[in-house]
């Protein structure tokens, strides 16, 4: 298993850099994290998304879809593609510490 | 007595009624089925139609020659599961109380889940190649098409046979070669997924085999809308894509019989154990096939193996036993990569599609990953295979429910 460093945080990473462990995470490596998915700037909304995702997880035990989100009125798929760009799931679940959404076969 | 209802006599359904059939005291239980259709369809063969190597008639034939005759078979509409009262409602107002329930309903595209898609250009310019009716209009399509932008789309997984949009790139190359107007037709495959397939190895081989044929791939493309006016599709994230003949794969969905009765997921499919293949939400209820969540291909071979597993756990239960864990998501099917030829390939949840030979190890004779003319006869021959064989719930000789390792060069996950 490898690790990362985020601003003296050390935490454990997979293959594709998604934390292993989410008790690791704080909103400074999510930061670092987005930084590098090519976000620049967090802002409010994008933390009220994170933050759902979390409560989700920890709810569910897995990831909403983005039909889901859709549905339940969370942000419509549009939002999500401007919010985070070129794969909202993939990148939000990274940011949040998250395991990456199941690929589906 | 006691009553086993199956939901659905599509692949997945005529299998386990031809087995529970055999196995079931009949003085005991009760046996039935329901679908509203009076046709089954062999729905590998719908690839072949638009390229008119099958006819219609090569993929139909009545559902009721493969229920057995003891069994009773309804022909009706579902109207709702009500899971809380073990109790099925059809349309025509009768109820069907059981004590243990098979969901075996299948899915189906849903091309209105995408704005635009089914506008002024649905079968016109427009075709899915996934139902008869999609299939055969294109056929008389591409009869007289002279060329231009052949747009291939899949809009977003999962799907029945996933490998079928890239085998249809395939044919279409061939088609078209044949046809003497390749060169007039400029071929790309739109995905959302970030290569040619969902598995790595086989998305490597099927990727460069892409690239010999010269279709172009576009990855990554989530489809936000269709705009039949102008011709292009337009992903989330602003890319156009023109066409002068889309052949779409549209979102595939449960059946809405599912989203009703409060069973199914976002996308109508059914939360189920993936190694028992029993239902999440009630212990005497069974799922099997692609009305199942399950992370395996939704395709006809993954139903085969699922229904011996399935069998051997529908007897566990009534006999008060612990239910085996035996399904592995074991998949195998034929590629067709054009010009007579086809690749064959066998995976489960664990280990990736690799290099060997099917189904006997060294022996074969079929190559895995591999291109070769005897897996296209392998394809081919497979129609009589699933009438005469599959179906029934007859034994494929040679062919094992898991997976085998021998004679394969393995890398696991």
């Amino acid at each position: 298993m490898a690790t990362k460093d985020y601003g003296g945080n050390t935490v454990d990473v997979n293959d594709e850099g998604y934390l292993t462990e989410f008790k690791q995470w704080n909103e400074a490596i999510g930061e670092a994290i987005a930084k590098e998915e090519g976000i620049e700037q967090m802002t409010d909304r994008h933390w009220e998304i994170i933050k759902y995702l979390q409560k989700y997880f920890e709810d569910n035990g897995e990831m909403p879809s983005i039909r889901n989100m859709k549905k339940t009125g969370v942000a419509d798929t549009k939002e999500l593609y401007s919010l985070f760009p070129g794969g909202p799931l993939k990148k939000s679940s990274r940011i949040a510490g998250l395991k990456k959404p199941e690929s589906c076969i | 007595m006691k009553n086993l209802l199956i939901l659905g006599a599509g692949t997945a359904g005529t299998m386990m009624v031809n087995h529970l059939n055999r196995k079931l005291n009949k003085k005991d239980w009760k046996i039935t089925i329901v679908d509203q259709h009076k046709t089954h369809y062999y729905q590998p063969g719908f690839l072949f139609i638009p390229f008119d190597i099958y006819k219609e008639k090569d993929v139909i034939k009545n559902k009721k020659q493969f229920i057995p005759k003891s069994v009773e078979y309804v022909q009706e509409e579902i109207e709702l599961i009500e899971h809380g009262t073990n109790n099925v409602v059809l349309k025509n107002g009768k109820n069907l109380p059981y004590d243990i329930l098979i969901i075996a309903t299948g899915s189906k595209i849903v091309p209105d889940e995408i704005e635009g898609l089914k506008g002024e250009g649905w079968f016109k310019d427009v075709f899915d190649f996934y139902t008869i009716e999609g299939a055969s209009a294109l056929r008389d399509k591409l009869e007289n098409w002279k060329g231009g932008k052949f747009v291939v789309h899949l809009a977003e997984m999962p799907i029945k046979c996933p490998v079928a949009p890239l085998e249809f790139c395939f044919l279409a190359d061939w088609y078209f070669t044949k046809k003497g107007i390749r060169e007039k037709v400029e071929m790309t495959y739109v995905t959302p997924l970030t290569g040619a397939f969902t598995k790595q190895n086989c998305s490597d081989v099927l990727g460069y085999l892409m690239e010999e044929k010269n279709i172009k791939i576009v990855p990554d493309f989530d489809v936000e809308l269709v705009d039949e006016k102008d011709n292009f599709v337009q992903s989330y994230d602003g890319q156009k894509i023109g066409y002068d003949l889309l052949v779409t794969i549209p979102t595939n969905m449960g059946d809405e019989v599912i989203a009703r009765s409060d069973l199914g997921d976002d996308l109508n499919f059914i939360p189920t154990d993936k190694h028992t293949l029993q239902s999440k939400k009630k212990e005497n209820i069974f799922v099997i096939g692609d009305a199942t969540d399950v992370p395996a291909s939704k395709a006809g071979s993954v139903a085969h193996f699922q229904a011996d597993v399935l069998t051997k756990n529908i007897m566990k239960f009534i006999n008060g036993k612990d239910l085996v864990k035996e399904f592995d998501g074991h998949a195998n099917c034929f590629i067709e990569s054009g010009f007579g030829k086809a690749f064959l390939i066998d995976f489960n949840y664990d280990i990736e599609p690799v290099e060997g030979t099917f189904p006997l190890p060294i022996i074969g004779p079929f190559a895995l990953l591999k291109e070769s003319r005897l897996n296209h006869f392998g394809k081919l021959i497979f129609r009589y295979i699933y009438w005469y064989l599959l179906l029934k719930g007859l034994p494929m000789p040679g062919i094992s429910t898991q997976m085998t390792k021998i004679g394969k060069k393995i890398k696991t996950k």
